[in-house]
């Protein structure tokens, strides 16, 4: 039971338990607005613990990460466009999709390292940006309405009642860190761990990191994929913005701020990054300039985020 | 030796490597027979260690033929060499400071089983791992350190991880690169006793500076002087050739030359 004592674990029990009671809760005390707010930060957390997937445990830091909320979303978004709602031909077909570009984009940003590597992922990135801006068809700068959700075609469980559109994205949330647990201390993610810490090593063990790196950037790719289906579902909207490239700074801050390769810290950064940003934002105009400090000031002299905050010096070691 | 001489095991042809205008390796040769400890001695900046990488498979050579048990393994990666029984060690020490000692040797043993996407079932849990780490790790004197982290250990122990990591992936021969680098004298001893220990199962290419270790282990020893091989023999033979005492021994045959 010493994980009940790691104050971390506790931080993430709560931010979990209120994400799962919000739907009650809320309204109860006045404030269903933060229904709508915590489904959105959700749907970010599992972003960004796709992320903290190939960045923390993995040492991929992907600059473009946020693509992968936009192909999720537009495939939703077009598909409907052209008629098909269909949740069974639609979400096959956007997680395919966010296969396929990972695939490609990892293919070739991986043959890269460092600071090359995050520039690379950076302007695969904006080359999608810049096609659904392009897109007149598709709203271009304005986006794409989303007349009906993606429609499972049984009666019980339906996007469009509020309660079930909220706990699938709970649902997706939980399974991701889980997910993403079970990955990390499986053998693939000793390798991947093992890559981060010392690629040499690993190939002077006799196993080529590529391939498995490769995996990851894939599967955490899909993982943020069914994020951005999701996003397109709960908004009725997608939008370039989606995948705009501060998008994808927002996501690394998220999980520099909660704590990078650990499980829960994505979720509490999401968590944070958002709610700090809605509460500075309704004091004043200009909250941009307190938050910007602020997120300096974490990088600095936070440096484990708050998972590091939260665990003792002496367990650090 | 006796008639070991026949069955050459790893042998290097003409190998050539340049850094920019400066000859690492310089049209070197050699061969090392079945179960023999073959040193490698040389001056610092000799190119020994540019050797173990050329070997290994870190560095690819400028010319030349690598040829392991018989087949051209120039144009392997590293990793496909190291699935053929070829292992190496580090000068500088080369570990997962961040995991354990025996997750660190897990992963070795982990990569010697075969391919490594298995994505669900936790290594901690997985016997086929934790118990050959354990035994390796007990095998080099690591054994009450298992669970320690591996940046945490002492110099002398990251050193002994080291050699078990790389024993850990089931190899036939060993490229040691200066195994005792930065150890007391007392370490020293045991590696070498655990060394000469080791030879009855293992091939090995051993850099060392320490010519006591050197002629207490070795067969047969190449001398590497600007990349270039000055002399091969056995301990006698390098002990007395007038070259290698020029060039290096500097007289004093058995000193440890710095
Ligand atoms: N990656 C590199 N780039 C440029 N020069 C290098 C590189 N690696 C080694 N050298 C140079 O090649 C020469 C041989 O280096 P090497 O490390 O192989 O020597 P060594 O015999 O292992 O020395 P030591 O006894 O100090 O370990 C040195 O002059 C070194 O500076
Ligand atoms: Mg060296």
């Amino acid at each position: 039971m010493d994980a009940l004592r790691n104050p971390t674990n506790i931080l993430s029990a709560i931010v979990i338990g209120l994400c799962a009671i919000v739907p009650f809760a809320a309204p109860a005390v006045g404030e269903p607005f933060y229904v709508i707010v915590f489904a959105r930060i959700m749907i970010w957390a599992i972003a960004a613990v796709s992320l903290n997937l190939i960045m923390g445990y993995g040492g991929m830091i992907s600059f473009g990460h946020a693509v992968y909320l936009g192909v999720g979303g537009y495939t939703i978004g077009i598909l409907a466009f052209h008629g098909v709602t269909s949740a069974w031909i639609q979400w096959p077909l956007a997680i395919g999709a966010c296969a396929l570009i990972s695939l490609i984009f990892g293919a070739i940003s991986l043959r890269t390292r460092g600071v090359y590597f995050i520039m690379i992922t950076l302007a695969l990135a904006q080359m999608i940006f810049f096609l659904s801006v392009s897109a007149e068809r598709y709203g271009s700068d304005d986006g794409l309405n989303i007349l009906t959700r993606s429609d499972f075609g049984v009666e019980f469980y339906d996007l469009n009642h509020k309660l079930t559109m909220y706990y699938t994205i709970f649902a997706v949330l939980v399974a991701s860190v889980f997910v993403s647990w079970r990955l990390v201390n499986s053998r693939f993610g000793l390798v991947m761990r093992g890559a981060k810490s010392n690629d040499t090593r690993v190939q002077a063990v006799g196993v080529s990191t590529y391939l498995y790196r490769l995996s990851a950037f894939v599967i955490a790719g899909v993982m943020c994929g069914i994020a951005g289906l999701l996003q397109a579902n709960l908004e009725n909207f997608v939008s370039p913005d989606m995948m705009d490239w501060r998008r994808s700074g927002e996501l690394i801050f998220m999980v520099v701020l909660g704590g990078m390769s650990t499980l829960f810290g994505p979720v509490t950064g999401a968590f944070v990054f958002l709610m700090l940003s809605e509460v500075l934002a309704s004091i004043t105009h200009h909250w941009h300039i307190i938050f910007g400090p602020f997120l300096v000031l974490v990088v600095l002299f936070a440096r484990g985020g708050i998972a590091g905050l939260l665990t003792p010096r002496s367990a650090r070691e | 030796m006796n008639n070991a001489a026949l069955d050459i095991r790893l042998e290097a042809r003409s190998l050539q490597k340049s850094f920019g205008g400066l000859m690492a390796t310089d049209n070197l040769s050699l061969e090392v027979a079945h179960g023999e400890i073959h040193a490698v001695i040389g001056p610092n900046g000799a190119g020994k260690t540019t050797l173990v990488h050329l070997l290994s498979g870190l560095l690819r050579p400028d010319g030349g033929q690598i040829v392991f048990e018989g087949r051209d393994i120039t144009r392997l990666s590293a990793s496909a060499r190291v699935r053929r029984g070829l292992a190496r060690s580090f000068q500088i020490t080369s570990i997962f400071r961040e995991f354990t000692a025996l997750e660190n040797v897990m992963l070795a043993v982990q990569a010697g089983q075969g391919h490594s996407f298995r994505f669900w079932r936790p290594v901690m849990q997985d016997l086929r791992l934790i118990d050959p780490a354990r035994e390796m790790l007990e095998r080099v004197g690591l054994g009450a350190r298992t669970d320690v982290q591996a940046g945490n250990l002492a110099h002398g122990e990251q050193r002994q991880l080291e050699i078990a990591i790389s024993l850990a992936t089931d190899p036939t021969f060993l490229l040691l690169d200066e195994p005792m680098a930065g150890m007391g004298p007392e370490e020293s001893q045991g590696m070498i006793a655990f060394l000469k220990e080791l030879k009855r199962d293992y091939t090995m290419l051993l850099i060392e500076h320490d010519m006591d270790a050197v002629f207490a282990l070795a067969d047969r020893i190449t001398v590497l002087v600007y990349g270039r091989v000055i002399a091969t023999g056995t301990p006698d033979e390098i002990r007395n050739d007038a070259t290698v005492r020029a060039a290096y021994l500097g007289g004093d045959e058995t000193g440890e030359v710095a």
